[in-house]
């Protein structure tokens, strides 16, 4: 599936749930299937800046795809990022670099968000398309 | 207790008090980070632009003379209220961090290589980096008093530091984090004991108790007037006049100064030497309306609501299973930190918002602290004297809600 499908997807999903404690709960439940991170790879270099909670990330490429995986001390982060790599995994680095994210704003989920923690956000898309744009580099 | 009858009338003084959060009625539970604002004190601010408006000390005109008069009424309604010793000894300024670089900076032309000087580990980052700016430049060192696991200054450690060397010696009355009430009577007699001055960061004890900056000898007593009921960008600086008088000024500009040349500028008495340009003068005239709204309800009412408050909600918190509360001092204000088994205090935050409960999560600015603790950071519900019992039941329901969801 294309970002874009993946993208409305997700939205027609959050639009199932009537309040954010619905949402919350649907958030946490998506973190528990999150592609995680190795041990060995949650160092310092992975952290994302910004967060109140730690969130690490990295990627790999295989054949011509990006792959995600994360992980993070907070449940509801980890569902947040969860989202992100549920979109951008497995998808080729020049489509990850076109992207836009305005999925995040349709559920509402930015909105929900402290600034500081919005910025948190920003701060894992932004690395999510560093890695894309290394990747395309690379190839 | 005599607040308990006022409560409803009280809070109806605070507009915001009836502001609905994500469906649910405002909870506000960070009062530590900023208290809120009472309608005398909004007033006092719209009133100012509406009839006051105008640059004090400046002009003939009659608008600058009534604004100048009401500015400078707040100064003296601090000095009283401190029990200062002259109107001149209290600097306006825009906050406690602010308060604090001015006496750190100054301090830079009495330290040199050798001297020594004393924090402890239950500061807030802005009574811990403008020191560490100030050893940078002048190569004096940095000596720390620590704390047991009660969220306790170790007084005898500190005892052991102090020395001649000891230039100044800089603690909070009240921990943010923690809400541990220091004992800066015996920090203050002590310190003086070798020479060294002190200054007390009292930014979570103005909103309180009182404070008689006369009898505690204090050399500097800073705090924010957002935390009692004030505009946020207002502090005071409390300082004696003989250590005023030997700062130097921390800001160069208009109102500071005595006369200017381009050989040579000598500046003003106190306090304009330290008031440099125009100052927030609506902020200040509305945070003496602040200080006459809190004395009249009574610090020590106030004091013993709180601790009320603070009983019933220490109670109530550790009937949940897990939940851990860090800062055990006998001697607290009405501030509960705590985790729950592992659950990061980021999640549950997120679900109190989303029922219209404000805390803070994190380190609360307070690294040190947490680093002792080897935690990430707490949950920290802090109250004033509009929170109530009601408030806090419906805290202890959400957080059941937020563990049924994290766990």
């Amino acid at each position: 599936m294309n970002i874009k499908n993946i993208q409305n997807e997700i939205v027609d999903e959050f639009d199932l749930f009537d309040t954010w404690m619905d949402k919350y709960e649907y958030l946490i439940e998506l973190g528990k299937s999150i592609p995680l991170i190795s041990q060995d790879k949650k160092t310092n270099d992975n952290i994302i800046k910004g967060c109140q909670s730690k969130v690490w990330l990295y990627a790999e490429k295989d054949a011509e795809k990006v792959k995600f995986y994360a992980d993070s001390d907070a449940v509801i982060t980890k569902g947040i990022i969860s989202l992100l790599i549920r979109t951008f995994s497995n998808q080729k680095p020049n489509d990850i670099i076109n992207a836009n994210t305005d999925f995040i704003d349709k559920i509402g989920l930015r909105d929900h968000l402290s600034a500081n923690r919005a910025n948190g956000l920003n701060n894992m898309i932004k690395k999510i398309k560093f890695y894309a744009i290394a990747f395309s580099k690379n190839s | 207790m005599e607040i308990l009858s006022k409560i409803e009338s009280l809070r109806n003084d605070f507009p915001i008090l009836n502001t609905s959060i994500n469906g649910n009625k405002l909870i506000y539970f960070d009062n530590a980070a900023t208290s809120q604002t009472p309608n005398c004190v909004i007033n006092s601010i719209s009133d100012y632009y509406k009839n006051l408006n105008s640059n004090i000390h400046r002009g003939v005109h009659s608008l600058s003379l009534m604004a100048t008069e009401k500015y400078e009424d707040a100064r003296k309604k601090f000095k009283s209220h401190f029990n200062a010793k002259s109107s001149s000894e209290i600097i306006f300024t825009s906050g406690t961090t602010h308060s604090i670089n001015l006496v750190s900076s100054g301090f830079s032309k009495f330290l040199e290589k050798g001297d020594e000087i004393i924090v402890s580990q239950l500061e807030h980052h802005s009574n811990i980096v403008p020191w560490q700016m100030l050893c940078e430049k002048t190569h004096a060192e940095m000596k720390v008093i620590p704390m047991n696991e009660k969220g306790e200054l170790d007084l005898n450690k500190f005892s052991k530091i102090l020395s001649k060397k000891t230039k100044i010696v800089f603690v909070n009355h009240v921990s943010n984090a923690l809400g541990t009430v220091n004992n800066i009577e015996k920090i203050i007699s002590l310190s003086h004991s070798v020479g060294a001055a002190v200054l007390i960061d009292g930014a979570q004890a103005a909103p309180h108790f009182e404070i008689d900056v006369s009898k505690l000898n204090v050399d500097f007593y800073v705090c924010s007037a957002h935390k009692f009921c004030g505009p946020t960008g207002v502090g005071i600086l409390y300082g004696k006049k003989e250590w005023l008088n030997k700062l130097p000024p921390y800001q160069g500009g208009g109102e500071m100064i005595d006369e200017v040349s381009f050989e040579k500028t000598t500046y003003s008495d106190l306090p304009n030497k330290f008031e440099a340009g125009t100052p927030n003068i609506a902020g200040v005239i509305a945070s003496g309306v602040a200080l006459d709204y809190i004395n009249n309800i009574g610090l020590k009412h106030i004091k013993e609501y709180e601790n009320y408050l603070l009983d019933y909600a220490t109670k109530k918190l550790l009937e949940i299973d897990d939940l851990k509360i860090y800062g055990e001092s006998k001697n607290k204000t009405s501030v509960v930190s705590f985790n729950i088994g592992k659950i990061h205090p980021y999640d549950i935050g997120s679900i109190l918002d989303n029922l219209g409960i404000a805390v803070r999560t994190g380190q609360h600015c307070a690294q040190p602290i947490m680093d002792y603790f080897k935690i990430s950071g707490t949950i920290r519900i802090s109250f004033y004297f509009y929170n109530t019992t009601d408030e806090i039941d419906k805290l202890v329901d959400g957080l059941n809600r937020a563990i049924k969801m994290l766990s």
